[in-house]
């Protein structure tokens, strides 16, 4: 006699346990979701259904500068309203940032505050002439738990896992705002008009896109220079100057996580503070005051 | 029946004016729209037919790819590798760089409104100028 259903039950039973084994340790290694999100490789299981089940096909370009981290320091004191007006200028120009006049309608990536707005809560009325007047660079601080990822309910807005850079998809966003509702540092903007009617043709950047009306945006700490081998433009720029001036780099960029970066050495060297840190959200940019 | 010839004559006035869009255009139809290709890069990043039906979902892959999981180098099946950027590689001077004389011809005669452009800055192009008023 051939296979009666009682063998076939065995038979297929065994063979499911066999195959299911494989993922499952590999699933046990890992919490669920770590599993789920490795298999779908960093996209939600209806982006997968939406491609027909095609992952992207794309490579890291070689060139692209990585990280495990990224992270930023602010030197304050060496700094100058010059300086900090270059960087604001380059980034907005770079990323076709709109110049909108009225404050309630402005876009701003980087930006200079005072030292009470940059670090509330730590100033008084004696700190010192220096810092009273110096121009506190402050963008978006590229949390290591972001609260406006938490609060975004389309995954517009979402961590990098591979260097935990804060981005934007502005092909999801739907202007709900509650990315800036949650953000403690005001670092994110919303297009309440046409951007476009704010950027003159002759100074788009015809490289990057501009935005439309209805989204959020904020400092995407130059992700598309990154890809190409180029450290963000507001350092490379606060660099130039202060080489110019002789004085140390007033920005500097690289790996948190990499214990002989540039990043990591000005840290050991400086005390250093982080924008409201009591509400945990862990900047990545750092000021030395 | 009541009013039969009221009631006919406007079945018929009715079915005349339903059928309007059907006989009006009969026979003239519109011509099919002839895309401009690219004068000096002859290579898509992939065959024309694929192109054809599928650079929708191409590019919607190569925005995921890009923005999510910042694979940006697309290998294309002849090897070469291509910057995914819709506004860089596939509009650049060397390809399409005429959004009017590509895009649009297709997407108008099928009235497709794709929403690139509300962010993605098309190429500039000079404004149509007619050459016999030129001297």
């Amino acid at each position: 006699m051939g296979v009666n259903r009682r063998k076939f039950l065995k038979i297929a039973g065994i063979s499911t346990l066999g195959a299911a084994a494989v993922p499952a340790a590999d699933a046990l290694a890992m919490n669920p979701i770590e599993w789920l999100d490795k298999q779908l490789g960093g996209f939600t299981p209806s982006e997968i259904l939406l491609h027909m089940g095609h992952k992207p096909t794309g490579l890291k370009p070689r060139e692209a500068l990585t990280a495990k981290r990224w992270a930023m320091v602010v030197n304050v004191r060496q700094l100058d309203e010059e300086i900090a007006e270059a960087c604001r200028e380059t980034c907005h120009k770079i990323h076709n940032v709109p110049d909108i006049k009225n404050p309630k309608h402005e876009i701003k990536w980087i930006w200079a505050e005072h030292y009470e707005h940059a670090l509330p809560g730590q100033h008084h009325e004696h700190i010192d002439d220096v810092l009273k007047e110096a121009p506190f660079l402050v963008m978006c601080n590229h949390c290591y738990d972001p609260a406006c990822v938490r609060v975004c309910p389309t995954k517009a807005t979402f961590k990098r896992e591979h260097d935990g850079i804060v981005l934007m998809d502005m092909h999801r966003c739907i202007g709900c705002r509650f990315c800036m509702a949650a953000c403690p540092f005001g670092a994110r903007n919303f297009n309440w008009k046409d951007p476009r009617l704010f950027l003159k043709e002759e100074d788009q950047n015809p490289e990057f896109p501009t935005r439309m009306k209805g989204v959020v945006e904020k400092c995407n700490f130059c992700a598309e220079r990154l890809a190409k081998g180029q450290i963000p433009a507001c350092v490379e720029v606060a660099q130039e100057l202060c080489k110019k001036k002789g004085r140390e780099p007033a920005l500097v960029f690289g790996d948190l996580e990499d214990p002989d970066s540039e990043v990591r050495q000005v840290l050991r060297r400086h005390h250093s503070l982080r924008r409201k840190p009591e509400l945990g959200t862990n900047p990545n940019v750092y000021y030395i005051v | 029946m009541y009013d039969g010839g009221k009631i006919i004559a406007g079945i018929i006035i009715g079915l005349i004016f339903l059928t309007f869009p059907i006989w009006f255009t009969h026979g003239k139809a519109v011509k099919r729209p002839e895309v401009k290709l690219p004068e000096k890069e002859k290579q898509c990043v992939q065959s024309r037919e694929y192109m054809k039906t599928n650079h929708m979902q191409l590019l919607d892959l190569w925005r995921d790819s890009v923005v999510r999981v910042a694979q940006r180098s697309y290998v294309a099946p002849n090897g070469t590798k291509y910057d995914m950027s819709l506004q860089n590689t596939c509009m650049s001077t060397e390809c399409h760089a005429k959004k009017t004389e590509f895009c649009d011809r297709c997407h108008d005669y099928t009235g497709v409104v794709p929403y690139c452009w509300d962010c993605h800055i098309p190429p500039k192009e000079e404004p149509k100028e007619k050459p016999e008023e030129m001297h």
